[in-house]
């Protein structure tokens, strides 16, 4: 049995505070694991996770895959393009497949809104988003929050603000849900055409000035622009949206002093951020890599319900 | 021809004639196909009922018998994807929803846009269990650029035209489809939706969008639409009909035009009267994706104030199957629209009749005569000589809505498991009784 109250992790909206603390609590004690010489444990052993990739991705995958192997799991990884599944055969058979392989989680990643939710409907195995369309990517944003937690030993009542493609970003939707759970303040800040409709419903106060949204922020997360975003007509450049929205030195003395510079990576080295706010002290960009490893070690061990016994010795 | 003096008589019905004003328990008479007499009850009248055979009598006890009813929206997919709907299947829809008229839309492959493709579905509609009118296409191919041969569609049968599931973007060629149109006295059906605001939607545009994370079709891309015509319309003094109005701008648009005298129509769906876009919430029920797609509560109560109101005309469902196969799988991937033939009655009942909108003489009014005045289609009375297609209803049958129930070859409804009052009990075309529970 899952030891948290849903045997999925599907998104951060609606999950309760109980499973974040858990989860975060849990990965504390993974990331032990990680400093040791011997970086594995049995906990997963005789599982079978399979890594469902419908769309492209390093960094994510890997970290699963990672992950995966350091609990002893038994993995296997799928890349599919959603071009060629489309003429072929469907997401249900694909999954009904590899499940009459005798699986036991799977993770995913598609470009499609809902389809971690639509897996459930059909599929016995625990599911866990790996990033839906531009709906959820919850491992990404409980590892930006695990490490702030590290860092400020709290999330309660601390400011991070948000930057970049508002509409289109997972990562943005996950970190506001999760981050209002657990008590933080939330600002977001982008260009007013990649803020979508209503967003100012998410109960997060939302600027398009980036001088006024860093005002006294804690934590900055920093999101990659995609290029794509000004081809469709959404902003008229990428020189102009650095300009506006680019994280620079000179930006920084609106922060709080003990302030964190986070970014998911990609990074767009120039354009969102320069080099020197990106690699500089308070920078937790590579740490949010390998916080990411003790998070999603965290959410595989608690889904998947071994015993504790069995667990991190 | 035969001897007899009736072929068939429907005896204690509670009539609702709404194009004669009509709402009293009476006798139908029918005789080769047509309506001879509708009577009240009296004493000659029992008399001379009880010279008839019984198999002449359908008792009508307790139901509702109303003109055939007329949905001028739907979609049968045939030519094309026969595997979804056929002509035939979807007559047998359209009779077990009490439909005996239906208007088919010209989206099929080929499309309904020459008129042999007119005469195609015609044929194909001989001897079915509805009466099959068929709407043609404004531009060939439905592409927006150049005029169908519209002469040709309308002499073959075609009684409207229209490029459904596509807004006629470019604004001369609906300017000149509205005016080409007036020569044949036939209304351009439009389906209002600006392509470039919308292009990519998978739901409305709102909150519930921004939550999921799924591109929005705005608002306001039908207002645009629906103003831009409207002032074609105007201009040129042809007949728009607007097909599945939405939103409150839109109805607003409407209501004032008509004020004005301008000639424009406009019907609404079922499911735009009665869901919202937070039905589609994290499920992501495929069923729910539909063109315009759901919208918010005050778009949706707007629609049935226009329906109340007589800003909107009539109900239509915009019956759209699609397969199984085809709705199993991504929101974005799935294709907008779903079945209604079969719970439009249910549900226009259900959640307008009994929350107390709208009266059965509304109803019955909005599913027959208007629909077959806009697109002068016979029918949509009991007048004296009129068509003999009737619709027995049982008002206060409890039902509930079953994916494997559906006559339709699709069963893409977002309604399964829904329970509706009202269900038919008789559905008679030309005087015969073609669908019977």
């Amino acid at each position: 049995m899952s030891r948290l109250s849903s045997r999925h992790l599907l998104g951060l909206e609606g999950t309760p505070r109980k499973d974040i603390e858990a989860i975060l609590k849990t990965a504390d004690t993974f990331s032990e694991v990680l400093d040791r010489t011997i970086k594995k444990v049995p906990t997963l052993r005789g599982i079978t996770v399979v890594n469902l990739f419908y769309e492209p991705s390093t960094r994510t995958r890997i970290s699963f895959e990672l992950a995966e192997k350091r609990l002893s799991a038994d993995t296997v990884s799928f890349s599919l393009s959603t071009s060629s599944v489309k003429k072929g055969e469907s997401l249900r058979d694909t999954l009904q497949n590899i499940e009459a392989m005798k699986i036991d989680m799977v993770v995913v990643r598609h470009t499609s809104a809902g389809v971690p939710y639509f897996l459930t409907r059909f599929s016995d195995a625990n599911i866990i988003n790996a990033g839906d369309g531009s709906h959820e990517h919850p491992t990404q944003a409980l590892l930006d929050m695990y490490t702030i937690y590290k860092k400020y030993g709290k999330l309660d009542g601390l400011r991070v603000v948000l930057i970049g493609d508002v509409m289109h970003s997972r990562v943005i939707r996950s970190n506001i849900w999760g981050l209002k759970t657990m008590g933080a303040s939330v600002a977001l800040c982008g260009p007013a055409t990649l803020l979508p409709y209503q967003v100012e419903q998410f109960g997060c106060d939302v600027y398009t000035n980036l001088d006024e949204a860093l005002d006294g922020a804690d934590v900055v997360n920093v999101m990659r622009i995609q290029l794509e975003r000004q081809h469709s007509g959404l902003f008229p450049s990428q020189r102009e949206y650095t300009k506006l929205f680019g994280i620079n030195k000179d930006r920084l003395k609106h922060l709080k002093k003990n302030y964190t510079i986070m970014h998911p990576g990609p990074i767009n080295r120039g354009v969102e951020i320069t080099s020197d706010v990106a690699d500089g002290s308070q920078s937790v960009i590579l740490n949010q890599v390998t916080n990411g490893q003790a998070v999603r070690m965290a959410v595989l061990y608690l889904l998947s319900g071994k015993d504790e016994e069995e667990g991190v010795s | 021809m035969t001897s007899k003096k009736y072929d068939l008589v429907i005896k204690n019905g509670r009539v609702i004639d709404s194009a004669l004003g009509f709402g009293r328990n009476a006798h139908v008479f029918i005789k080769d196909g047509r309506i001879v007499k509708v009577e009240v009850d009296s004493a000659p009248i029992r008399q001379e009922l009880r010279t008839l055979d019984s198999d002449q009598i359908i008792d009508a006890t307790d139901k509702l018998v109303v003109p055939g009813l007329i949905d001028i929206h739907v979609h049968l997919r045939e030519p094309g994807r026969e595997d979804e709907e056929t002509v035939e299947s979807g007559c047998r829809a359209a009779a077990a929803g009490g439909f005996t008229s239906i208007c088919c839309m010209p989206n099929t492959t080929p499309q309904i846009d020459n008129q042999g493709t007119v005469k195609f579905v015609q044929d194909r509609a001989q001897n079915t269990d509805a009466r099959v009118f068929v709407v043609g296409a404004i531009t060939k191919g439905q592409k927006g650029k150049e005029l169908a041969e519209i002469g040709d569609l309308v002499k073959m049968g075609a009684v409207a035209i229209s490029d459904d599931g596509f807004y006629v973007q470019n604004a001369e060629i609906m300017r000149r489809a509205l005016e080409y149109a007036r020569m044949f006295d036939i209304p351009v059906m439009q389906h209002s939706e600006d392509r470039q605001l919308c292009e990519g939607g998978m739901m409305n545009e709102s909150y519930e969008s921004t939550r999921l994370g799924l591109r929005g079709s705005p608002a306001v891309a039908e207002e645009v639409a629906v103003l831009r015509d409207i002032a074609l319309c105007r201009l040129t003094e042809g007949r728009l009909h607007i097909q599945h109005i939405t939103t409150r701008r839109a109805v607003d648009a409407v209501r004032q035009a008509k004020k004005e005298g301008v000639n424009v129509t406009a019907e609404a769906t079922p499911h735009h009267l009665i869901l919202t876009d937070k039905e589609i919430s994290k499920e992501f029920n495929t069923n729910l994706r539909v063109n315009p797609p759901l919208r918010i509560e005050d778009d949706r109560d707007a629609v049935i104030e226009g329906l109340v109101d007589g800003t909107i005309d009539c109900i239509a469902s915009d019956h759209a199957p699609h397969s199984a196969e085809e709705k199993d799988c991504e929101f974005d991937q799935a294709p907008p629209g779903m079945i209604g033939l079969e719970t439009s009655l249910g549900l226009v009942k259900t959640f307008l009749i009994d929350k107390g909108y709208l009266s059965w003489a509304d109803v019955i009014r909005k599913m027959t005569i208007n629909p077959a005045r806009i697109l002068n289609l016979p029918g949509g009375t009991l007048e004296e000589g009129s068509l003999a297609d009737i619709t027995i209803i049982d008002p206060e049958k409890k039902w509930t809505v079953k994916a494997d129930k559906f006559l339709s070859r699709s069963n893409n409804s977002p309604f399964i498991g829904q329970q509706l009052t009202c269900q038919v009990y008789k559905t008679i075309l030309n005087g015969k009784v073609v669908f019977e529970r």
